[in-house]
């Protein structure tokens, strides 16, 4: 027998039932500063944002599911379309839980290059936040002056890896392929390009009054608040939470590497939005001390061409540009998973937003939500 | 203290807001920093990475051969259902037969670009395309047969 | 030297000369309305070409350049696919105010156009009141806002008209009491007059420092007024997608498009004429043969120019700043703005009684 579930009423979403004075507003599923499908059903009273509503599945595409067919070599290509933003870092993910549950040692040389990749993958992401940030504030220039930059990680991803954005380079024991011949030179010269351009988004847009006034006590997240909404990544680190998996759960050579962990204590806006900043530059750090030290040896270790995962389950979990992503995968030892979850960043980091903007303009509604670095396909996967 | 603070403020604000326009107007003045690539117009002289990875192909040597065993590695390592093999029984002179492709079915509309079929294949009969102009007008001529009418497999490849 | 004046006064010598006085008038109105009609058509496009222009070359990008050499016709093909589209009514909306309000905004930036001197002797109506006219004509344009934002009966165009409305009504106070300060200073609301006054050296380098806030403060009040950015509020579209004009498309759409474009070179021509001498030639105090070289430019050409140099300063803002938030806007102009211009005003009017000024 089926249980009976009374399905909800949400009487606060129809205008008519509203309190005296208050206005419902569908933003999204279509609207530009939502950045994807993303819907909010905001109330408002006048220009005050009395409550937010994210409403969900636009782009649900089941991947979970989907998942469950395809064999461990191939599930990893699916989960660039996630958070494509970090599809590298997403791939590399999922590569770790599989040599996690068949204890395949992988050899230095990949973990190398896979570490190099997830840094340049996550300064890309961030620039593209950089930009949009700018973009929902209403300042366009910055976009552009972030995607020059972004182009020539872009250019160097398709290089090595064969595609731009969903690049599927990780799979299990290594990586597809060595890294071009000219790799570590053209990431030199993407260092330099970004250490002489960083100063540009400082001036255009860090240091502008208007911008500082708009971030500054903005969309305020306490320490505890952000530890009860699961939020991790650049969000929980700028209200203090030491949260970084790189440090507290070092994989891959993360542990020989020296970066700081960036945290700011103020939790609003603008300590997001330095975090990301300040991330890029350790980012860069940490691409600089190994890309001149990548060991000699195999790019990948040798597999069995079908993979069978021991029954079990396993789980591992990432830092991603948006915080931590974890694979769950439940094996009953077969060549397909029995079931496989994703603990996603952005849908833990969305659901602390109604709590951020509540009692605030529309326009810090739109200044939060771009602190928040939401990726609508990797909230609702 | 009060109008020193007041005034100070507006000094600094003026000033942030200057050093941005001092950005702006640094670009505006330099149209050498302009990044436009212009696409159609580039395209003698536009290079695509070598691994670029824009449809499956199939190379086919001087004498009309591939490497091609029709072992369908490639479609089992397709997540998609990109790639379909038809296999056909060739006799050989000693009277044997021999199981050999007839027809290499690639459905473009269905691939991600994934390389995974590109990595199982055993005889590197495979490989990806730089071309990335893919647009027609009917879904129906994006379903590609790439082994090339009377091609056959290149003698030694087993 | 080349000079419109000959052709108008010549006009009007052969209009008087065969009919009566109110064919005369007849006739003027009809060359007027034809001439305003095409500098408004020429000004949208060439604005909104530059503006695109300007922006590319800030955005690292190339911007238009398909159509005709750099692009110049793209705003010609723009505006032949609005004309082409079909214009929208939404259902629930107010359909008489709906299909008048971009015509309201329209015919006020056309009516602002009256006392604005394009060059020596070229001005539809010298009005003795021509500043308080200004004022009090560019305020109306709120109204089409509002019943645009009203009459669409879409959420979002409510918000933005009301920002809009309020942040209008806020920035006329510091744009009335910086144009206060030149009217201090010459004695006269005659546009005529004030450019006159300017003869030996604009009011920006002979009023010193206080003519400048003055400047500043009706440069960035103009740009408020006009719903540009860093104060597009009312159109805030990471905000309210596109404000007021949510609903309009097709001609309906381009004619507030047009507005606000005409709008820009209205405040701009304005700021010109008060602070930059107008259609007046660079004079500098008694340098005779630098002032006589100067007046061999044509005085419509230093006219544009100026006007357009502050038109670029605009676009150079838009393409710069991030927008302020509404209460911040507010914020600016009566906690800073407002103040700083009644202390201004009373510094200049010191200045004007003592003489101090050049």
């Amino acid at each position: 027998m089926y249980s009976q579930t009374e399905i909800l009423k949400e009487p606060e979403i129809n205008s008519s039932n509203s309190a005296e004075g208050e206005l419902v507003i569908n933003i999204g599923p279509q609207h530009p500063a939502t950045h994807g499908v993303l819907h909010l059903v905001v109330t408002l009273n006048g220009e005050t944002v009395k409550k937010v509503e994210p409403h969900l599945g636009y782009i649900h595409r089941s991947i979970e599911k989907m998942c469950e067919s395809l064999s461990y070599r191939q599930f990893i290509y699916v989960t660039s379309r996630m958070d494509y933003l970090s599809a590298h870092v997403n791939n590399h993910a999922c590569a770790m839980t599989v040599e996690k549950a068949m204890q395949i040692e992988v050899p230095t040389r990949a973990q190398y290059i896979r570490v190099i990749m997830d840094e340049l993958t996550r300064i890309a992401s961030h620039e593209l936040w950089w930009g949009a940030l700018a973009m929902d504030l209403g300042a366009f220039t910055p976009f552009f002056y972030a995607f020059r930059e972004r182009e020539t990680i872009n250019d160097i991803m398709e290089q090595t890896c064969g595609a731009r954005l969903t690049m599927n380079y990780m799979v299990p024991g290594g990586v597809m392929a060595d890294i071009h011949p000219s790799f570590q030179q053209k990431v030199k010269d993407f260092i330099k390009l970004f250490k002489s351009n960083i100063d540009e988004y400082d001036e255009l847009v860090t240091g502008s009054v208007i911008f500082q006034s708009r971030m500054k006590g903005v969309g305020c997240l306490s320490k505890e608040d952000a530890i009860s909404y699961g939020c991790t990544g650049p969000v929980a680190r700028g209200s203090g939470v030491h949260c970084d998996i790189r440090k507290i759960y070092p994989y891959e050579i993360y542990k020989q590497v020296e970066f700081n962990e960036i945290i700011e204590t103020a939790g609003d806006s603008f300590s997001r939005y330095l975090v990301r900043i300040k991330e890029m530059k350790e980012s860069i750090k940490i691409i600089e001390q190994l890309i001149d030290n990548i060991p000699e040896g195999d790019y990948q270790a040798k597999t069995k061409a079908v993979l069978k995962l021991p029954k079990g389950e396993f789980y591992t979990r990432v830092e991603t540009a948006r915080g931590e992503l974890g694979v769950y995968i439940v094996s009953e030892g077969g060549t397909t998973p029995y079931r496989i979850k994703f603990r996603s960043p952005g849908f833990s980091n969305l659901s602390a937003l109604d709590h951020m903007v509540r009692g605030s303009k529309i326009g810090d509604l739109m200044a939060t939500m771009g602190t928040l670095d939401l990726v609508i396909p990797d909230i609702d996967r | 203290m009060f109008l020193k603070e007041y005034l100070s403020d507006i000094y600094h604000a003026t000033k942030s807001l200057l050093t941005g326009m001092k950005r702006t107007g640094y670009y505006f003045v330099h149209p050498k920093e302009i990044i436009t690539e212009q696409y159609p117009d580039n395209r003698e002289t536009l290079k695509m990475a070598d691994r670029f990875r824009g449809e499956v192909i199939m190379p086919h040597d001087a004498n009309n051969e591939h490497a091609c065993t029709g072992c369908t590695a490639c479609e089992l390592a397709c997540p998609n259902a990109t790639i379909k093999i038809i296999t056909k029984f060739d006799v050989t002179p000693e009277g044997k037969k021999k199981k050999a492709l007839d027809t290499f079915v690639y459905h473009l509309e269905l691939c991600t670009m994934c390389n995974l079929c590109v990595e199982a294949c055993p005889t590197d009969a495979i490989k990806m395309g730089q071309n990335f102009e893919h647009s027609v007008y009917d879904r129906s001529m994006l379903l590609k047969k790439l082994n090339k009418p009377g091609s056959k497999i290149r003698e030694g490849v087993e | 030297m080349f000079s419109l004046q000959g052709i108008t006064s010549g006009i009007q010598s052969f209009l008087h000369a065969r009919f009566s006085a109110s064919g005369v008038l007849i006739f003027e109105s009809l060359i007027v309305i034809l001439l305003a009609t095409t500098l408004f058509a020429l000004l949208g496009l060439v604005l909104v070409w530059m503006e695109r222009k300007v922006a590319a070359q800030m955005q690292i990008r190339l911007g238009p350049n398909r159509v005709g050499p750099m692009g110049i016709f793209q705003t010609s093909a723009d505006t032949l696919k609005l004309i082409l589209k079909e214009g929208l009514t939404p259902d629930g909306a107010d359909k008489l105010l709906f299909n008048l309000a971009p015509f309201v905004v329209m015919v006020v930036a056309m009516l602002l156009l009256a006392p604005i001197a394009f060059a020596k002797g070229f001005q539809v109506w010298d009005i003795n009141i021509g500043v308080l006219y200004i004022t009090a004509v560019s305020s109306l344009s709120v109204i089409g806002i509002l019943m645009a934002g009203w009459a669409s009966n879409n959420k979002y165009s409510l918000l933005g008209a009301m920002r809009s409305g309020a942040q209008i009504v806020s920035y006329e106070l510091s744009a009335g009491l910086s144009i206060l300060t030149i009217v201090v200073l010459t004695g006269s609301l005659q546009l005529g007059d004030i450019i006159n006054a300017q003869q030996n050296g604009w009011w920006l380098f002979k009023g010193h420092i206080p003519v400048i806030i003055a400047f500043v403060i009706f440069i960035i009040a103009a740009t408020a007024e006009t719903n540009r950015a860093p104060f597009d509020m009312a159109e805030a579209e990471s905000e309210l997608t596109a404000g007021f004009h949510t609903e309009y498309s097709g001609m309906k759409f381009a004619l507030f498009f047009l507005a606000e474009y005409i709008n820009i070179f209205i405040v701009c021509a304005i700021a010109a004429t008060l602070f930059l001498g107008g259609w007046m030639p660079l004079h500098i105090g008694n340098w005779q043969g630098f002032n006589h070289l100067m007046d061999y430019i044509p005085s419509s050409i230093w006219f544009f120019a100026k006007t357009f140099a502050l038109i670029f300063l605009i676009m150079w803002f838009r393409w710069t700043f991030p927008r302020l938030r509404v209460d911040q806007l507010l914020n600016l102009e009566w906690k800073y703005l407002l103040p700083i211009s009644l202390f201004n005003l009373l510094l200049v009017t010191v200045i004007a009684i003592l003489g101090w000024h050049f």
